[in-house]
């Protein structure tokens, strides 16, 4: 399942209905690129994501990522890995079992594994913050030491679901450029789940804008932010 | 279906069976059922299963129930499937239900030498030993005990007892009895100006007497024998049975053959035995009752000053079998009035 | 989010408890409905079951209303102050009177409030002849609130503890006046708790039996349970046990069910994992209150056990100890409680994985909803099926096939698991809920299922309410007396019974010390189970 091959994904007439709300959504998020998802509160951004990732089945259509079809796949056999705003870490555990679980689920780690762990700290700043538990860092190494854990995963799909939303402003900044930094490095396929529109503008080569549940439109970053025909994307983009 | 839960019970025992004890045994021996404090270890069980074996070249063993009710349900419950070869510890209040079940078989043991008052016969079970209700108060606080079931009932409301309940206990159905026999048609009457000074109705002895020794209620309706084990044990007087005039009622404890008792002779020996002074003098400081037959050693000073019923009240078992509900309805009543 | 095995791990899990907790009670049942003693000649409905079972209700209903609303304000100010001194110990104590016999709690009780006990003592010296007499409606509430109010409070105090601690920075800083705490962040979080606890102290009050006969004051003061006693015990008229056992049940689910339209939890509060610092509660008047209301439930609580203590002391513990009796009923005791402490642990947590497998598929279909509804109201109404009712049926079930003696232990473990199951079940799915909201997405995510999970995710972070689970459900059963004395087998003599059998026996000392010695061992086993707790404080 590892593999620097970036996957393109493709959701194919997904609907989905919870609660009284229905999902509709037929897109693709180009391999290789970081696409932006956006739209109102509720709208059903991390809805997708939760589709891509497996945590919600469909009611009928496909999901492929890459040319493998994974609709009916559990979230651990498919070929992402996960930063979410809050909860990314096991508070009981330090960082490098942390990471350490993202390389071998049952922690069958080798010294070779340990190294790459040190690495991955040290690539997103953490270094040396081994022995720490999640409750001693703050927000934003939270989320550094996530992003070390999607670095060791080595999947080629990369979803975020508002992963700065929790910080503020400045740190938000570094971060994205971290984000994108690693991306450069390892060419994968990223979603991210943003109400930022200075997020979409900084990170995004392709952008999603969802309104009650539907894709309104799907295009490049260009293209998206010069419509002015969508209901509802002016008004994002002037936050 | 019924098979089918059948055969769930079946796989369950088989997964169990290890746990039963080698069935080789070349001794014979007596099962013999009774109740918990029969066998504690200061209990008569004991030392009367060491007389017994003594004489017998036979094992035995005891299976010891809660009380006399239980020992009866256990029984109806095994029904003719029973190992027991004797049951011992019912009472008279149970005798008529215990012999309707009609699991036990005539004693053959010859009763002439019995010395229990009353003049309880009947030819299947075996008196082993007997005690008078009473009610015991404490000395400390009470200095003028009733003398009567009549002072009792009328007496002052603020000197309280504490009773057992008929419905859940044998003490509590004596009771129920004794003031049925003294009152007759007029007990109810007489419960409902009892009611006043009774603090509060257990559901048996060992609530009522852990009471009563606590010091909560200075009386408790409990047996004449009572004070021996205090006066024995403890070196205490102070808790004393009052002496009714009209009389107390009796209860006597007894035993039975089991008709199908494996092993029958050696049971109809063991309740012979049980009327002999070998079996007699055991009781009277262990099971703190009466014995029912001569004893050989003389009983402890402690005995002598213990009430002596001038009358002893017993009804038939039959009738207190056919109107026992009718009775506890009406005690029921008069107790529950406000 | 659970795969696919996961789920139908969780579906079988579920499946079969419920069917082993079904069968052990239908097949004690069927048994004895078919046991013909011949004794069904009187009517079920006559005036005399509906006085006790308007009784039974009224002082259940009472009971639980006053423990409850008693136990608010202790939970409330436990919570407020994380630095109460000795407050572990309090939370210890509370569970001592669980695992108490009830005869010797009565016993506790009326030393204090009894006629001639401290309260009425009191008065006396300061003039007042006539003793306040509690037996009667008061003297089973008061028993009833000593009972359950600590239990009550517990699962409340646990509620309370589970509230994200940014709840109290956010108050601290928008400086919130203790009632607007309370409005606002309290009582949502206790709100939706009070329907399953209020429910699990009426179904204990309303089956209580050797309280409302000691402390009743006579027979006006009647439950089911003491119909129920005397029909199979006394009358040996299984019918009608079964009969009365079948409307205590009917009667109390309806009433839990309507205690069930009420709100009940929902899993999602997010916490993460710090400990809880509460910034409010700092000021004189709040202090003064907290400690006041601390300080009441503490006295409320000792006294009766301190009297037990006293009494105790008063044995003679070198021959107590050194009877081979003892030890002997400690070894069973503690094997027995042992064993229906696992069995109750492992059955919660397949009820809660198979409930948590119906709620992870989006859209469960009637039946699985039913089923989850189901296994739901079960692990909590056995509580009300009598244990004499089980144990009566299964010796019939079981005598056929050998010595019922050799299978009496292992009834008597599973009927004291079945018992304890809705505390268990209260004490790990809040628990089980928190951690699942945590950790499911990350470790589905991550790939790390079975063993790995158990020791690297679960584990580690419900060891601790498992201990107190476990340490909760082998208080329950040491305290019990009940299956026990049906069986009569010298193989299965427990402490309890070592002490009803004394003081069956006029030896009341001897039974006042094995009462100690039960007493100390349920504060020794809440010790061991609540040791996690102040690991848990360190932490982070």
């Amino acid at each position: 399942m590892t593999s620097n091959q970036p996957s393109g994904i493709r959701l194919q007439n997904v609907s989905l209905m919870l609660g009284t709300k229905q999902f509709r959504f037929d897109c693709e998020l180009p391999a290789g690129a970081i696409t932006a998802i956006t739209g109102p509160s509720g709208s059903g951004k991390s809805t997708l994501l939760n589709l891509i990732a497996g945590f919600e089945t469909p009611e009928s259509g496909k999901v492929t990522i890459g040319s493998a079809n994974v609709t009916a796949l559990h979230p651990s056999q498919r070929p992402v890995s996960l930063v979410f705003q809050d909860n990314n870490l096991f508070a009981h555990l330090d960082l490098a079992t942390n990471i350490g679980l993202g390389i071998h689920p049952s922690l069958k780690l080798s010294a070779e594994d340990g190294k790459r762990i040190s690495g991955a700290l040290e690539r997103v700043g953490l270094g040396g913050y081994e022995k720490r538990k999640p409750g001693t860092l703050s927000g934003g190494e939270r989320q550094r030491a996530a992003f070390a854990r999607a670095l060791v995963r080595e999947r080629p799909v990369l979803l975020l679901d508002e992963p700065f939303a929790a910080l503020d402003p400045g740190l938000r900044q570094s971060m994205a450029g971290l984000l994108l930094e690693l991306h450069r490095e390892t060419g994968n396929t990223v979603a991210i789940v943003t109400h930022d529109a200075n997020e979409v503008r900084q990170l995004a080569d392709h952008a999603l804008f969802i309104d009650h549940g539907e894709i309104t439109l799907q295009a490049e970053i260009e293209v998206f932010l010069m419509r002015r025909d969508v209901p509802g994307l002016t008004e994002f983009l002037k936050l | 279906m019924r098979r089918c839960m059948i055969s769930v019970v079946a796989a369950l025992t088989a997964a169990l069976s290890f746990t039963l004890p080698a069935a080789a045994q070349e001794k014979k021996t007596l099962t013999v059922y009774t109740y918990e404090s029969f066998v504690a270890e200061w209990g008569p069980g004991p030392k009367v299963k060491a007389a017994f074996e003594a004489t017998c070249d036979c094992t035995v063993n005891f299976v010891a129930v809660a009380d006399g009710v239980a020992l009866l349900t256990r029984l109806k419950l095994e029904g003719a499937g029973t190992k027991a070869d004797i049951a011992l510890g019912l009472d008279t209040n149970l005798v008529k239900e215990a012999i309707d079940t009609g699991l036990f078989d005539k004693s053959g043991v010859d009763m002439s030498k019995l010395t229990v008052p009353g003049g309880y016969h009947d030819d299947i079970f075996v008196p082993y030993d007997y005690g008078h209700f009473a009610v015991v108060y404490d000395t400390e606080t009470i200095k003028t005990p009733p003398k009567s079931l009549k002072e009792l009932v009328e007496g002052d409301p603020s000197q309280k007892i504490v009773i057992e309940d008929p419905r859940t206990s044998t003490p509590g159905l004596g009771l129920l009895l004794w003031v049925k026999s003294v009152y007759g048609d007029k007990a109810p009457e007489a419960w409902a100006q009892l009611k006043k000074r009774v603090l509060t109705v257990t559901p048996g002895w060992s609530e009522a007497y852990g009471m009563f020794t606590k010091g909560e209620v200075p009386m408790v309706l409990s047996y004449t024998t009572s004070p021996a084990y205090h006066m024995v044990e403890e070196k205490s007087d102070r808790y004393q049975a009052a002496a009714f005039e009209e009389g107390h009622y009796i209860q006597i404890e007894v035993a039975g053959l089991l008709k199908n008792a494996p092993n029958k002779e050696l049971a109809q020996q063991f309740l012979s035995f049980m009327v002999t002074p070998a079996f007699q003098d055991e009781i009277a400081t262990t099971n703190w009752m009466m014995p029912a037959a001569p004893t050989e050693k003389p009983l402890p000073e402690a005995f002598d000053k213990l009430v002596k019923p001038a009358k002893t009240f017993l009804m038939d078992p039959a009738q207190v079998a056919k109107n026992r509900r009718a009775w506890i309805d009406e005690w029921l009543a008069a107790m529950s009035l406000n | 989010m659970l795969t696919r095995t996961e789920r139908y791990q969780g579906y079988a899990g579920g499946a079969v408890v419920f069917a082993a907790i079904a069968l052990f009670i239908a097949l004690a049942v069927f048994a004895l409905l078919s046991f013909d003693s011949g004794e069904t000649d009187r009517p079920l409905f006559d005036a005399y079951v509906w006085r006790i079972l308007r009784f039974t209700l009224w002082q259940a209903g009472l009971s639980t209303l006053l423990s409850v609303a008693l136990a608010l304000p202790v939970a409330l100010a436990l919570a407020r102050q994380p630095h109460f001194p000795g407050r572990i110990w309090i939370i210890r104590l509370m569970a001592v009177p669980m695992g108490l016999p009830v005869l010797i709690g009565a016993l506790g009780l009326i030393g204090i409030w009894g006629r001639t006990g401290i309260l009425n003592s009191a008065l006396a010296a300061i003039g007042l002849s006539e003793p306040v007499s509690i037996y009667g409606l008061s003297g089973i509430l008061i028993a009833h609130v000593f009972f359950n109010l600590p239990l009550a409070c517990r699962l409340l105090l646990a509620g309370l503890e589970r509230l994200p601690p940014d709840y109290w920075r956010l108050s601290a800083s928008l400086g919130l006046p203790a009632l607007s705490i309370f409005r606002f962040v309290e009582w949502p979080a206790i709100k939706p708790l009070l329907a399953g606890i209020a429910g699990l102290v009426f179904m204990l009050c309303a089956t209580s039996f050797t309280l409302v006969l000691v402390l009743g004051g006579g027979p006006a003061a009647t439950t089911l349970e003491v119909a129920i006693y005397q029909s199979l015990r006394f009358d040996f008229d299984p019918q009608r046990a079964i009969s009365l056992a079948l409307l205590q049940i009917a009667v109390t689910a309806s009433i839990l069910a309507l205690m069930a339209l009420l709100p009940t939890p929902k899993d999602d509060s997010a916490v993460t994992g710090r400990a809880a610092r509460r910034f409010d509660g700092t000021g004189f008047g709040a202090r003064a209150w907290d400690g006041i209301i601390v300080v009441l439930a503490v006295i409320f609580l000792c006294l009766p056990l301190a009297s037990i203590l006293f009494a105790g002391l008063k044995a003679d513990f070198a021959r107590l100890l050194t009877t081979p009796a003892f030890w002997k009923a400690a070894w069973t005791s503690f094997w027995i409680a042992f064993l229906a402490g696992l069995i109750s642990l492992t059955a919660s947590i397949a009820i809660i994985n198979a409930r948590a497998a119906i709620a992870d598929a989006r859209k469960p279909g009637l039946a699985p909803r039913g089923f989850s509804a189901l296994l739901a109201s079960l692990s909590s109404l056995v509580l009300l099926v009598p244990p004499v009712v089980i144990g009566t049926g299964w010796f019939l079930l079981l005598r056929p096939y050998g010595d019922v003696a050799s299978f009496a232990p292992l009834l008597v473990v599973m009927i004291n698991a079945m018992t304890a199951l809705p505390f268990v079940m209260r004490v790990l799915s809040p628990a089980f809920a928190t951690h699942r909201q945590r950790t499911a997405r990350q470790a589905a995510n991550l790939g790390i299922f079975g063993f790995a999970r158990l020791r690297l995710i679960d584990l580690p972070v419900l060891a601790a309410p498992l201990a107190t689970a476990f340490s909760f459900a082998m208080a329950l059963s040491l305290g019990d007396l009940g299956a026990v004395t049906l069986f009569g087998s010298e193989e299965l003599v427990t402490l309890p019974w070592l002490v009803y059998s004394r003081l069956g026996s006029y030896r009341t000392a001897d039974a006042d010390g094995f009462a100690l010695i039960l007493a100390l061992l349920c504060l020794g086993l809440t010790i061991a189970g609540t040791a996690g707790q102040r690991g848990r404080k360190d932490d982070g």
